[in-house]
C-alpha cells in the first residue's frame, strides 16, 4: 500500500462488491426461477427468493426432459456434453503435443510450411466458413455422430503454440543426454517431455474442456437426431417455442445445469486455468 | 526460436504432424477454399446450374442495403462491447489490485462468467429483461421506460451488448490484473512521494505501462464481438427485430442456412475471413514485438 487512505479502501470494496453483484445476479435469478412452479413465474415479476419446487423441477428435467423441446432428457444432454468436451479436450491435447514435438525437435523440409498451415487455422473460426464445413462433414457421413461433433474441432493452433513455446524453454541438455544414452526421439518424448509438460497439459485441458462444453452452433448444425443434443444447444430448442411462453422454470433449470460443470471446473482448477489462459494468449 | 539439439529423420516428424495436418486440410482449408470458389459462382433458382460470375456476388453484396446495414450494426455492436467490456474490467482490476482483504475471493467470483457459454449468458439476460415477467423490464417500466426488446430494435441491441459484455468482463479482468501486478511498485511509490494523487498516478504511470495489455485486449475483444457473440444473438434475438441485431457473422449463417443463397453467403464468408486475417496479423505483429523487447 502506497499510502493509507481509508476512504479509498472503502471505495475499492464498494466497486468490487458491485462488480461481483453484477456478475452473480443473473445466475442467482436463474437458479431462483428454477425452483418455482410455472404459474408463479408467469403471474408477475420473477421472484428473488427460492421456492419449494427444486427437487420436482430438476428431477422432471433430468429424467423426462421438456415436452416442447422434444422430450429429450436433460440427463442425456449432460452426458453428451461431457463426452463432447472430454473428447475435444483430450483430442486437442494429443494432436497438439505431437505436432509441436515434430516442429520443435526435428529439422526437415516443409517444417515451416506445416507450421504456417497450422497457424492458418487460427484465422478461420467455424462461424466464418460454416456452410462449406457443414457440407464436408455431411459428405463424409459424419452427421449425428460423436465423430462429427468432435473431430472437426480437434485441430488447435492455440494448444500447438502453447506446447511449442514450452518445448522451446526445455533445456537442450536434456535432449542431448537422452541422445547420448541412446534414447530415440519417441522415448525422449514419452519419458522426458510429456512428464515435464504435465502442468501445461492440465492448464490447456481446463481451457479446452470449456471450449468443448460451450460449443453451440456446431452441435446445432451437425446433429438433428435428438439423442445427440448437447445441453448448451438444448436450451435454444427450449427457448424458441413458437406459439407460447417458454416454460421458464425448466429453461432456467437447464441453464443452471448447463453452467454448473464448467463453472465448477474453473473454480476448482482456478490457478491452472488462469495460468493456462494468460500464457496461451501471450 | 530454434533448438540446437534436434533429432534426425523425415518419416517420423511427418507422421507426428499428420493428424493435425489432415484435420486442418479437411475441415479448415478445403471449406475455406470452397467458400472462395463459391463466392465467384452463382446458382440459378433451382440449384441446377452454376455459372461463373466473377466478382458480381461481391458487387451485389456491397450494394445491398441489408448487408450495409448489417455492417453498421456490427460496428456499433463491436464498439459498444469492446469499450464497455474493457472499461468495466479495467475499473475492477485497478480496484482489485490494491485490495488486501478478500482479494482472492473477489477474483474467484469475477472470473465465473468466463465459464458460462455465451448462449447461456444470452438466455439469462433475456430472462431478466423479458417484457412480461423480467425483473429489469418491470423496473424500467416503473421508471417510465417502456422496455420491449421484441419490438424495439435499439433495446434488443442494448440487450445483446449487455449479455456480451457480462460474459467478457472476466477475461479482460484477468489480463488487466496480471498487467497491473507486473508494474513495479517502486514507480508508483516514487510518484506518491513526489505528491501525485491516486488519479494522477493512474493516468500518468499505471495506464501508459498498461497500454500493451490494453492493446492486446482490444484486438481480442474486437474478434470476440465479431465472431463469438454469434451464440448470444442466435439464442436470443435471432437477429431481430427486423435486422437490428443481425451482425455480419449472423448474416452469413442466416443467408446460407435459412436463405440458402450460397453465392452471397460464400462472398460474406470471404469478407469475414479477410477481416479475421487483418485482425490476426495485427495481433501477431504485436506479439512478435512484445517478445523481442
Amino acid at each position: 500500500m502506497v499510502e493509507n487512505r481509508p476512504f479509498l479502501t472503502v471505495l475499492r470494496h464498494v466497486v468490487l462488491l458491485a462488480g461481483v453483484a453484477i456478475v452473480l445476479f443473473p445466475v442467482w435469478v436463474a437458479f431462483v426461477a428454477s425452483t418455482h412452479p410455472q404459474p408463479t413465474l408467469l403471474s408477475g415479476v420473477a421472484p428473488l427468493w427460492p421456492g419449494d419446487r427444486l427437487v420436482e423441477n430438476y428431477s422432471q428435467l433430468l429424467s423426462a426432459g421438456m415436452a416442447q423441446a422434444g422430450g429429450t432428457p436433460v440427463g442425456l444432454m449432460l452426458f453428451n456434453s461431457f463426452v463432447m468436451a472430454l473428447l475435444i479436450a483430450t483430442g486437442k491435447i494429443a494432436v497438439s503435443l505431437i505436432s509441436a514435438f515434430a516442429i520443435v525437435y526435428f529439422r526437415f523440409p516443409f517444417r515451416m510450411i506445416a507450421f504456417w498451415i497450422i497457424f492458418l487455422t487460427l484465422m478461420l473460426p467455424v462461424e466464418v466458413r460454416i456452410l462449406p464445413t457443414f457440407e464436408v462433414v455431411a459428405d463424409l457421413g459424419m452427421l449425428n455422430s460423436y465423430a462429427g461433433l468432435t473431430i472437426p474441432l480437434i485441430a488447435s493452433a492455440t494448444a500447438t503454440f502453447l506446447f511449442r513455446q514450452f518445448y522451446l524453454t526445455v533445456p537442450d541438455q536434456l535432449a542431448e543426454a537422452a541422445r547420448m544414452d541412446g534414447a530415440g526421439p519417441m522415448r525422449f518424448f514419452f519419458d522426458i517431455l510429456v512428464p515435464l509438460s504435465r502442468t501445461n497439459i492440465a492448464a490447456i485441458f481446463v481451457i479446452m474442456f470449456l471450449f468443448g462444453w460451450n460449443q453451440y452452433l456446431w452441435p446445432l448444425l451437425v446433429t438433428t437426431d435428438e439423442s445427440f443434443t448437447t445441453i448448451v444447444m438444448g436450451i435454444y430448442r427450449m427457448v424458441n417455442v413458437s406459439d407460447e411462453q417458454p416454460q421458464w422454470h425448466l429453461v432456467m433449470a437447464t441453464a443452471t445445469l448447463a453452467l454448473l460443470p464448467p463453472v465448477a471446473v474453473v473454480l476448482v482448477m482456478q490457478r491452472l486455468f488462469v495460468k493456462g489462459l494468460v500464457e496461451t494468449e501471450k | 526460436m530454434h533448438k540446437k539439439v534436434t533429432f534426425r529423420g523425415f518419416a517420423l516428424p511427418v507422421a507426428l504432424l499428420l493428424p493435425q495436418l489432415v484435420v486442418t486440410a479437411i475441415f479448415f482449408l478445403w471449406p475455406a477454399g470452397q467458400a472462395l470458389y463459391q463466392s465467384v459462382l452463382r446458382q440459378d433458382a433451382f440449384g441446377l446450374r452454376t455459372t461463373y460470375v466473377g466478382l458480381a456476388n461481391f458487387e451485389r453484396l456491397f450494394s445491398d442495403p441489408l448487408y450495409l446495414n448489417s455492417f453498421q450494426v456490427t460496428v456499433v455492436f463491436s464498439l459498444a462491447v469492446t469499450f464497455l467490456g474493457l472499461a468495466i474490467a479495467l475499473l475492477l482490476a485497478t480496484m482489485a489490485d490494491r485490495v488486501i482483504k478478500g482479494a482472492s475471493g473477489y477474483k474467484t467470483l469475477l472470473i465465473m462468467p468466463y465459464a458460462v457459454a455465451p448462449a447461456v449468458a444470452g438466455v439469462l439476460w433475456w430472462f431478466l429483461f423479458n417484457p412480461s415477467i423480467g425483473l429489469f423490464a418491470h423496473t424500467l417500466r416503473a421508471l417510465g421506460i417502456d422496455w420491449n426488446h421484441l419490438l424495439n430494435g435499439d433495446q434488443a441491441l442494448i440487450l445483446v451488448v449487455i449479455a456480451a459484455v457480462w460474459k467478457q468482463i472476466s477475461y479482460n479482468f484477468l489480463f488487466f490484473l496480471a498487467g497491473l501486478q507486473a508494474i513495479p511498485r517502486s514507480l508508483v511509490e516514487a510518484a506518491a512521494i513526489d505528491g501525485a494523487g491516486p488519479m494522477k498516478r493512474f493516468w500518468t504511470i499505471v495506464f501508459p505501462l498498461l497500454s500493451p495489455t490494453a492493446f492486446f485486449l482490444l484486438v481480442v475483444n474486437v474478434t470476440y464481438a465479431f465472431f463469438d457473440t454469434f451464440q448470444i444473438i442466435h439464442a436470443t434475438t435471432s437477429g431481430g427485430p427486423g435486422q437490428s441485431t443481425t451482425i455480419l457473422v449472423y448474416k452469413v449463417y442466416s443467408d446460407g442456412f435459412v436463405g440458402l443463397d450460397l453465392g452471397s453467403s460464400a462472398a460474406q464468408s470471404v469478407v469475414l475471413m479477410a477481416i479475421v486475417i487483418v485482425l490476426t496479423f495485427v495481433q501477431f505483429r504485436y506479439i512478435e514485438r512484445r517478445v523481442q523487447y
